[in-house]
């Protein structure tokens, strides 16, 4: 039978998709050909087959559906409606799919309800009954989580913020701003840089037109500018959850220092809908730079790329904001499969590539300190050679290759995401011993199973994203990586999810970076938030 | 003034507000607001840079030499502009000091001076610069200097002491050839504009760049033009449906006052 998203599309569908197509990012591949071929008649050229979902509910850790959790009926229906207005609840498949399948496709879900309330209130009634009536629910807020933790594992209700989506109030003063969890990042920037301030977190032109700071905070979302500003656990000042019985709590202060009893709104932060539902938000933002620069350094060792970094916090100190790596491999994807590739500067292939970025309100300082230290790398033989921005839109392109890597990988094959954390020094060896290991089994190579391994990420924050790209999501390809990579991470004391969080595919691994001790004190306050276990089921916990 | 070069090529740059900035106008309605605002050299002054280069570049394959220069009329502020285009290959650059708005044809005249100094076979300017949209330095100075004109080029090619350029125009593409000297303004298409490798920008460091002051070339660079009002155009309103024929009507009669 054919999938659903091949069929024809609707109206609400279309509307997505060119939100999803505004904002592209990783395995658009189906989708964006699907809507081309509906707007015009050119012929789509074949995909390889990451456009076959193959990890569905039935595949995924031989998960069974729980039977506790009870199954919808006319009668949960009707009471939908009487919340809900009929434009906030989809019931037809082809919408459906939308919510049903993850950002990178890997995953399929079943969910045969979306409910899309607008208030909190709502969103309070909503919980309280499925609660009562031990329905399982899956919060989502952009649908671009890249762990399957948005997406339901069954037949979960989905509960999307997107219909939530208001700015309650911004204090110019001290740059708190207060919002809906349903607002789109982009457009909580575009609002702050109205008033002179910036969001203190960035996922990437692409990934910021269409996640939701509801979603970002419940999942500690990481980025470009985590350098620099640091994690959601500082720089959010207060939430509104509904707890899965329905109580609203309301800890929406704007005070930058409270400490008042136990600071329970860092629990829900990252804690990927499981004890509750985030919907409202209040963060403070730095101001935003006046002076920005963008330096792309080409480097031919990682140890050089490890002098570059030390030598740029030395130099640059205060001013730098982003300090971003990529491998040679990252960049032949990009500039064999996207736009941008084909006007990437420097003129030699480099081993490693780095983008170093500062942000201040001074020019002449700012750029006086970074011309001193790119002048240094490069009369040291720190760096082989490299290119200074001039003006924005050089920033936004070279911006645009570190972006496209994930959606360059993807379009090579099926590719298999990692993101780990683990101490700088070894910060790349985890990508060698791997290209090691597939070489040694024979599988490496043009042709072969895995056809390519890159590595890139945020080096400042000690967070490798490792990608793996395969002929198709198999479970011969997947055996290959894993364990594997979640046993050499604990071996270097790292963590098997630096920012991506759990969802579905790490959460049988959780015990490769957290004792059974925290574990077992993790479960117990699951079960005081959410004793019917309707929150997010199936994920985030290693099944027991 | 430079020694001898098989090819001449002047090249003007403009420092304006970012493209990538969002403008807004100031509070008296009598100029776009430019304060604390991201600065750069005027994209099609980017492609016109890169331009020089190209030929630059391509002559030296034949062992012929090409003396590029870039030339910006400003403030002290204006040296960024010419800094870049030195990082990106230009060998020197003049910098006309001034810290008056200089119009059209004010910048025109500056630079037929600048051409009476320097002799150059080329002029190479941006076909219009972002923030004042004018589209006029290119024209006015041929009209000065009373030299052919290849303007909206998006294709250039040199022959001896001359040059057939691709034009884009209203109605398609139009070639023209023309002999040299000539002024060649740039288009979107001629060129992707090459980054500032980091060589270079520590090369250009040691570059010539030359300071003038305005007043010593004695021209009148008064404004011919004032400003009366800037105003930002007007909002797009929402869309509304509306229920029926007449209601359509009743809207367009009385709202929107086009029947």
């Amino acid at each position: 039978m054919m999938p659903s998203f091949f069929r024809p599309v609707l109206s609400h569908t279309l509307r997505r998709a060119v939100v999803l197509r505004q904002g592209l990012s990783n395995n658009t591949v189906a989708r964006t050909q699907l809507f081309r071929a509906a707007f015009s008649q050119t012929a789509v050229k074949a995909t390889p087959s990451t456009t076959v979902i193959q990890e569905t509910s039935k595949s995924a850790y031989k998960t069974e559906r729980d039977p506790n959790f009870k199954e919808l009926s006319e009668q949960d229906l009707a009471f939908f409606k009487s919340v809900l207005p009929p434009s906030s609840i989809v019931q037809d498949e082809d919408n459906l799919s939308n919510y049903n399948i993850d950002w990178l496709k890997r995953y399929q879900g079943h969910s045969k309800l979306v409910l899309k309330p607008s208030t909190t209130e709502q969103v309070s009634k909503l919980l309280k009954y499925c609660s009562d009536n031990r329905i399982a629910v899956v919060p989502q807020g952009g649908n671009t989580g890249v762990v399957g933790g948005g997406t339901p594992v069954f037949d979960e209700v989905i509960i999307s913020t997107s219909n939530m989506n208001n700015i309650r109030s911004f204090d110019a003063i001290s740059g708190s701003l207060v919002c809906d969890a349903g607002c789109i990042l982009e457009n909580l920037d575009n609002f702050l840089a109205e008033n002179g301030h910036i969001m203190p977190l960035d996922l990437g032109a692409k990934g910021r037109q269409v996640c939701q700071i509801g979603g970002n905070v419940s999942t500690n979302a990481g980025g470009l500018r985590y350098l620099r500003y640091g994690s959601l656990h500082g720089n959010v000042l207060g939430l509104e959850v509904v707890l899965p019985d329905g109580t609203i709590l309301n800890n929406m202060s704007t005070l930058r220092k409270d400490n008042t009893g136990y600071d329970l709104k860092q629990l829900f932060i990252g804690a990927e809908g499981t004890l509750g539902i985030v919907t409202g938000v209040s963060i403070a933002s730095p101001k935003r730079p006046k002076a920005v620069n963008l330096a792309l350094l080409g480097v031919d060792s990682f140890d050089q790329v490890i002098a570059t970094f030390k030598r740029s916090k030395d130099e640059l100190c205060e001013i730098v904001s982003a300090f971003e790596f990529w491998d040679q491999a990252s960049i032949n994807l990009v500039q064999k499969h996207l736009a941008v590739g084909s006007n990437i500067p420097l003129q030699s292939s480099h081993q490693f590539y780095v983008l170093v970025e500062t942000s201040g309100s001074n020019k002449e300082h700012d750029d006086e300190k970074l011309g001193q230290l790119l002048e240094g790398l490069i009369t040291d033989g720190i760096i082989q050679d490299g290119v200074l921005a001039q003006d924005t839109t050089q920033i936004r392109n070279l911006w645009a290759i570190r972006e496209g890597i994930p959606e360059a990988c993807s379009k090579a094959g099926a590719v298999y995401m990692y993101d780990i954390s683990m101490p700088v020094s070894v910060l790349y060896k985890l990508v060698e011993d791997l290209k090691t290991r597939f070489q040694e089994k024979g599988v490496f190579g043009e042709g072969k199973l895995i056809k390519s391994v890159t590595g890139f990420g945020h080096m400042g924050d000690g967070n490798l994203h490792l990608n793996v790209e395969a002929d198709a999501f198999t479970p011969e390809a997947t055996g290959l990586i894993e364990p594997f990579i979640y046993e050499w991470t604990a071996e270097n004391s790292g963590s098997i999810s630096a920012e991506h969080g759990l969802g579905r595919m790490k959460n049988q691994y959780l015990h490769y970076t957290k004792a059974p001790e925290m574990i077992d004190l993790m479960r117990r306050l699951k079960v005081v938030f959410d004793p019917k276990g309707i929150m997010n089921p199936y994920k985030f916990f290693p099944s027991s | 003034m430079a020694g001898p070069a098989d090819l001449r090529i002047l090249v003007a740059c403009k420092r304006v507000v970012d493209y990538a900035v969002k403008i807004r106008v100031n509070a008296a309605g009598t100029a776009v607001e430019t304060n604390n605002l991201k600065h750069s050299m005027n994209p099609f002054d980017e492609i016109g840079a890169e331009q020089a280069i190209l030929i630059k570049e391509a002559f030296a394959k034949s062992k012929k030499t090409v003396d590029v220069i870039a030339v910006s009329c400003g403030p002290a502020k204006a040296q960024e502009t010419l800094r870049t285009a030195l990082a990106m290959g230009a060998d020197r650059a003049v910098h006309v000091e001034t810290n008056d708005d200089l119009q059209p044809l004010a910048v025109a005249k500056v630079l037929k001076a600048i051409v009476e100094k320097e002799k150059p076979d080329i002029v190479i300017l941006g076909k219009q610069a972002i923030d004042d949209d004018s589209n006029q330095t290119g024209q006015m100075l041929a009209g000065l200097l009373n030299w052919p004109q290849a303007t909206f080029a998006s294709k250039v090619e040199l022959a001896e002491k001359a040059m057939t350029v691709t034009r884009e125009v209203d109605g398609g593409i139009e070639t023209i050839k023309t002999p040299l000297p000539a002024i060649l303004t740039t288009d979107l298409r001629l060129n992707i504009p090459r980054y500032a490798s980091l060589p270079n920008i520590m090369k250009a460091k040691k570059k010539p760049l030359e300071k003038i002051a305005i007043a010593s070339l004695s021209i009148d660079v008064a404004p011919r033009i004032e400003i009366l009002k800037v105003a930002e155009p007007a909002k797009r309103q929402g869309g509304k449906t509306v229920e029926n024929v007449d209601e359509l009507i009743s809207k367009l009669k009385n709202e929107a006052k086009v029947l």
